[in-house]
């Protein structure tokens, strides 16, 4: 409850989201009923109130069925055996089978159509929260871990799953109660007020079991949470894990945290398996209680045998309803946690939103300013100050400087990753907030230092997004970058799937897809990320062959580790500590002397293997 | 039914606790049989023989008949939760360990999503299974067998036909649970497909926003969204109709115990509150018949969570120590590749690792060349004196990490061997063989913990000191007291983030810890700058003198006091030697040299002047 929605607040994302992210694993709360998620669950069934509706009224027509049953069987008692009357017995069995018929088609026809409302509702959920995933800017994804991202996308949704389950059943249970509570007053007064008086004893019990329950039920969740966070953790450091030999610290650390999840459990365990036996107590005393007072009432001939039967069957039934509920606890306060954190996330806003009159950026020629633009991730910290840039149209502009000078995030502005806090980015004249971020990034490309490929074939990888490129364009960028012979040495060539993040490629292999890929999208405006970096001498060769193809006619931003990169731009940019310190050709920096000029100087020296052996 | 005979021997192992769960079953079981008995006498008592003075102790007896019976279910359902959870706790803890000891070949295949969905979702159902299906269900078959012989005892013709429902139930229940088998495989397949979407759009997010590819995107995971949400529905309809129809069965055994009870009655062959005995016994049945669909699924549940988490459980690491496997001691670190070969399994190739099993390195053997595999390394050979430096120069693929991969033995080589000190690392227990080869790795994992345990994380003994003294090498030290608590500062997932090159020099003083013999430096400065490349050059020459040394090379810059140089091409070896050999034999490796004009043009501050 410390980290309540209502306290918190939705919005920030550095705020509530942020903590809460750090803790995430012992984060739990022990909410019965948040008010606020279940009404905007309820928003979620909006869509299917008519399915909603039919099934309610299923549920109904099923109580009346079910509580109708021991009606029957008093009536059969009493009215026809009692009198030994053989013909309307008859006709009783008749009736009993068109209840049932009836039962049978309503239970499992409003159970059917449930069913469907709660998949479709969890379905528009996860809907919404990817397409709000996508929506939101890099730097919430910087922040966030993937891990725990998925797993309100995954486990929370989940939950509420079994939330909808529980719903539906509870809301089945008190319809029969109430049911039950009317077929019994029906049948006879006296004896359902001496059952129906044991009901707020029982209510009693129960909450005073559940101030006992809550906090065992809670260290459960956190031992599990727990758990789990060191298991996710030594799956996706287990290669780390296996160079150091740690696996035998590693699996006693576990066995701690398995052990106490282990305890909690137990305990837990130890206090819930009380409800049981005491709910059937209470069933009990009803029963002696009708025992008595129902067996004095028949020999006074004031109530017949019948009646009492029935008060037996629906007594056996009467406790179940608040037992189930009961049972339903943990999950109600787990789902209650889950939708809370479902609907934080959908409440980020994301900062980078298209203006509301923004319009779609038209076909540009690729001219790229930087006017006076600052930028910081965080307020006190700027990364970027009063940057000054223009690349014309087709022209290649290689940034270079030492890392953490603020190359990247300059590329990562030009894309719009994130807005700038100062200045604007022009292109073609198009200050970039006031286009559609869509519109410009169908414009242009970038290449990532790390290549990142998708689980699907080779081909779906490199058309990626262009759904319309042919497979003659598809191989063509293959070949352009070199990558098509190998592709056609594996087994199934283009068709070829790929693991997770093309896992079994090997990282040049992948980098060379991933340039196939931008080369594809064929945009104006390419940004390359270092992406040099981690292809060796032989592989690059082939690429800047390629690359010149791809550059003609493109405007070009390029992060560059290497030499014949920089001398071939048409601009090169020193970019050093958040500023740019210089600009100019190859030729004029080093003619003024300045930085590049210095630089250049050492690693010529250093360049030369001789040297160094 | 293998798998469940398989899950019910890990509740087997606690014997002691399953016999006493048993037993409180027996018993609560038997008391609540008595209650109708109580019930039917009271009738009777009123009915034929117009006497009420029992009615009270009747009533007493039922209610302490009920008390007693709380004791015991208490009983039952503790102990039943108590072997299962200790099932969990074992299964859990197999998992783990097995997950940590599987080769690099298994990580390289399965998705970690997935994973973790089989160490929560399907240990869950496991657990499940132990519970209801080991335990609980033996009350629903108890009470059938006990009400069926009261039943009968009472009238056989009546009993008959009260109990005709319970062989279609059981009917219908293994039919159902067949069904539900499938069923729910397929909404697992779909959701882990679904999941696999999801995971790879985070992790690729820089890649569709750079793209523009949220419609793709969004298209791709509704596709996968929408099957799991049809084969959920499929399984919840199963579901509904099969316990509607299993309470309709229920019922109308006791319509027709009315109607044909009821004739009986007038007949006068049974009392009215014989009758009223039956139906109430029957009516004990409906918990055990709502049992039954709840236990089918658990079932058809416990089947497929435990076939996939005994896929992980059986799958065998080919690596693994051989029977009279000694541990390397005194490593001087000489190296030799002789004539290795090895192929990955290819992409889209699909065996399960346990398919190599016992013979795996001659299975591997055999298949080399094959179709599904793609040889990284052929016929490689190499020697390595003690204390030498060899740089691995190649394209991407050309086989470099592979060759490292194979001498700490991550893989085993398809053919030829890899010796340290002239022993064959297959030879050699595998954790004596990782602790000689101190790896520092591409990818640089930081686990949620603070500086100082991720710095010792191979050496957990390690003195503050110690690892102090490798955090300066590594040159990590002045920002490592830059950060808020300093060495005991959390890092990792629920940690600071440290940057980039932070992270590669933090996994570099972890290396330098573990004092290793043989030391591989994959790549390792490939993402700091110039200025830190060179402090951390500088400071690895001294961690290198004395050992012997692998560098993988991107940059010519790498190869700088390299003893040898061997030059990589498609997994041969093409280039042997010193670089200014090399050079002058002017083959792949002056190409090379000629291309690199320089180390790096990113020109850094003047104070970088150290690199030169």
């Amino acid at each position: 409850m410390m980290h309540g929605m209502g306290g918190m607040g939705f919005g920030g994302m550095g705020g509530a989201w942020g903590r809460r992210d750090n803790v995430n694993i012992d984060d739990e709360q022990g909410k019965l009923f948040d008010c606020e998620v279940v009404w905007r669950l309820l928003g979620y069934m909006a869509p299917y109130r008519r399915q909603v509706a039919l099934a309610v009224l299923g549920v109904l027509v099923y109580t009346a069925t079910t509580v109708a049953v021991p009606l029957l069987v008093q009536r059969g008692i009493d009215g026809y055996i009692a009198q030994g009357d053989l013909e309307g017995l008859n006709l009783l069995a008749l009736a009993f089978a068109v209840v049932l018929a009836a039962q049978y088609a309503v239970n499992y026809g409003h159970q059917a159509v449930l069913g469907r409302v709660t998949q479709s509702v969890l379905f528009d959920l996860r809907r919404d929260l990817f397409a709000h995933l996508q929506r939101l800017p890099m730097s919430f994804h910087n922040r966030h871990k993937v891990g725990s991202v998925m797993s309100r996308v995954q486990n929370d949704v989940s939950t509420l799953q079994e939330f909808l389950n529980i719903m539906v059943v509870s809301l089945g249970d008190l319809i029969s109660l109430a049911g039950i509570i009317v077929a019994m007053i029906v049948l006879d007064l006296r004896m359902s007020t001496a059952v129906v008086a044991l009901l707020p004893l029982l209510v009693l019990v129960i909450a005073v079991w559940q101030r006992f329950a809550r906090k065992a039920f809670l260290n459960v969740r956190t031992a599990i949470a727990r758990v789990n966070g060191s298991l996710q953790e030594n799956i996706a450091g287990v290669r780390v894990v296996q160079s150091m030999n740690r696996q035998d610290a590693n699996l006693s650390k576990f066995n701690e945290l398995n052990s106490a999840n282990l305890n909690a459990n137990l305990r837990a365990m130890s206090l819930s398996a009380v409800l049981m036996p005491a709910v059937e107590l209470f069933t009990a005393a009803a029963l002696a209680g009708a025992v008595v007072i129902g067996g004095s009432l028949v020999f006074g001939g004031t109530i017949e045998a019948g009646v009492l039967v029935a008060f037996a069957l629906y007594i056996q039934r009467f406790f179940d309803p608040i037992r189930n509920l009961t049972m339903q606890f943990t999950q109600l306060q787990r789902a209650m946690t889950s939708g809370a954190r479902i609907f934080e996330l959908l409440d980020v806003e994301p900062d980078l939103r298209d203006a509301p009159d923004a319009k779609p950026l038209p076909p540009i020629r690729g001219e790229v300013r930087f006017e006076h633009v600052s930028f910081g991730y965080t307020k006190d910290k700027p990364v970027l100050e009063d940057v000054n840039l223009t690349v014309h149209p087709g022209q290649t502009v290689a940034l270079v400087g030492p890392t953490g000078a603020g190359k990247t995030t300059l590329v990562a502005l030009l894309a719009r990753f994130h807005d700038v806090t100062g200045g604007r980015i022009l292109i073609d004249g198009h200050d970039l907030r006031e286009v559609p971020r869509a519109s410009l990034a169908r414009q242009m490309g970038t290449v990532l230092q790390e290549p990142f490929l998708f689980t699907g074939t080779i081909r779906e990888n490199i058309r990626y997004s262009r759904a319309d490129a042919t497979r003659g364009r598809i191989e063509e960028a293959a070949r352009a970058v070199g990558v098509h012979d190998y592709i056609m040495s594996l087994p199934d060539g283009y068709d070829t799937v790929l693991e997770e993040r093309g896992g079994n490629l090997s990282v040049g292999q992948r980098q060379l897809i991933s340039f196939a890929r931008a080369l594809v999208a064929d945009p104006r405006i390419l940004v390359l990320d270092e992406a040099t970096a981690s292809v060796d001498t032989e592989t690059e060769q082939t690429i800047q062959r390629a690359l010149k193809t791809l550059l003609a006619g493109r405007t070009a931003v390029v992060i560059a580790h290497r030499l014949s990169t920089v001398q071939h731009a048409d601009q090169i940019a020193v970019i050093e500590q958040g500023r740019v310190a210089e600009v100019g050709t190859h030729r004029e920096l080093l003619e003024r002397g300045g930085l590049y000029a210095k630089h250049h100087a050492l690693s010529r020296g250093a360049a030369t293997p001789e040297a160094a052996g | 039914m293998r798998v469940l005979l398989r899950i019910a021997r890990y509740g087997m192992r606690y014997p002691w606790l399953l016999a006493a769960a048993w037993l409180s079953l027996i018993l609560a079981t038997l008391l609540q049989i008595a209650v109708p008995r109580l019930l039917g006498t009271a009738i009777d008592d009123v009915l034929a023989r117009a006497d009420t003075s029992r009615l009270w102790w009747l009533a007493g007896a039922i209610v302490l008949v009920t008390a007693l019976r709380g004791v015991f279910s208490y009983g039952n359902q503790y102990l039943a939760e108590a072997v299962s959870q200790r099932v969990a706790y074992d299964i859990r803890n197999a998992f783990y360990d097995k997950l940590q000891r599987l080769s690099f070949a298994f990580h390289d295949r399965e998705h970690t999503g997935n994973l973790m969905s089989k160490a929560t979702v399907d240990v869950e159902q496991l657990r499940f299974f132990i519970n209801m299906g080991m335990v609980r269900s033996g009350q629903m078959l108890l009470l059938v067998a006990g009400v069926s012989v009261v039943l009968l005892w009472l009238d056989w013709r009546l009993a008959l036909a009260a109990l005709a429902f319970v062989p279609l139930v059981a009917y219908r229940a293994i039919a159902v649970s067949r069904r539900l088998r499938g069923i729910w495989a397929a909404v697992q397949a779909d959701t882990g497909r679904m999941t696999t979407v999801l995971q790879e759009n985070l992790a690729g997010m820089r890649v569709v926003k750079a793209f523009g590819a949220d419609d793709h995107e969004q298209a791709k995971f509704e596709a996968q969204a929408a099957k799991v949400m049809d084969s959920s529905y499929t399984a919840a309809r199963t579901q509904a109709q099969n316990g509607a129809l299993m309470q309709v069965f229920f019922w109308a055994a006791t319509g027709l115990l009315l109607w044909l009870g009821g004739r009986a009655v007038v007949d006068g062959r049974i009392t009215l509150g014989e009758l009223a005995q039956f139906i109430l016994y029957t009516s004990l049945l409906v918990q055990p018949i709502r049992m039954m669909g709840f236990l089918v699924n658990t079932f058809a549940r416990a089947h497929a969570a435990g076939q996939r988490l005994f896929e992980v459980l059986d799958a065998e690491s080919p690596v693994r120590d051989a029977p009279e496997a000694a541990p390397l001691s005194n490593v001087r670190g000489e190296v030799a590749f002789e004539q290795v070969s090895f192929a990955y399994r290819a992409p889209g190739a699909k065996a399960s690792e346990n398919a190599h099993g016992p013979s795996g390195d001659a299975a591997n053997g055999a298949a080399i060349g094959a179709a599904g595999f793609r040889p990284a390394l052929r016929d490689a050979s190499l020697r390595v004196a003690p204390g030498q430096r060899v740089a691995l120069l190649g394209a991407p693929g050309s086989g470099k990490t592979t060759m490292v991969n194979l001498l700490a033995r991550f893989y085993d080589v398809t053919s030829g061997r890899v010796t340290i000190d002239g022993i064959d690392v297959r030879d050699a227990t595998v954790a004596s063989v990782r602790r000689s080869v101190g790896i520092v790795q591409q990818d640089v994992y930081l686990f949620s913990a603070s500086v100082r345990e991720n710095i010792a994380y191979g050496r957990e003994d390690a003195a503050l000191d110690d690892v102090i003294a490798a955090a300066k090498t590594a040159q990590l030290h002045d920002e490592i007291m830059a950060l808020p608590q300093g060495y005991d500062t959390v890092v990792g997932e629920r940690g600071m983030t440290l940057s980039g090159g932070q992270r590669q020099r933090l996994s570099i003083a972890r290396t330098i810890l573990l004092d290793p013999p043989i030391l591989v430096l994959d790549d390792s400065t490939s993402s700091v700058d110039a200025a830190t490349e060179a402090r951390i050059r500088q400071a690895m020459e001294n961690v290198m003198r004395g050992r012997t040394t692998f560098v993988i090379a991107h940059r010519l810059s790498s190869v700088q006091g390299a003893d040898t140089v061997a030059v990589l091409e498609r997994g041969r070896i093409a280039e042997v030697g010193a670089a200014r050999d090399l050079l002058a034999r002017g083959g792949i490796y002056k190409h090379i040299a000629e291309l690199q004009g320089a180390p790096t043009a990113a020109p850094g501050p003047s104070r970088a002047g150290g690199a030169g």
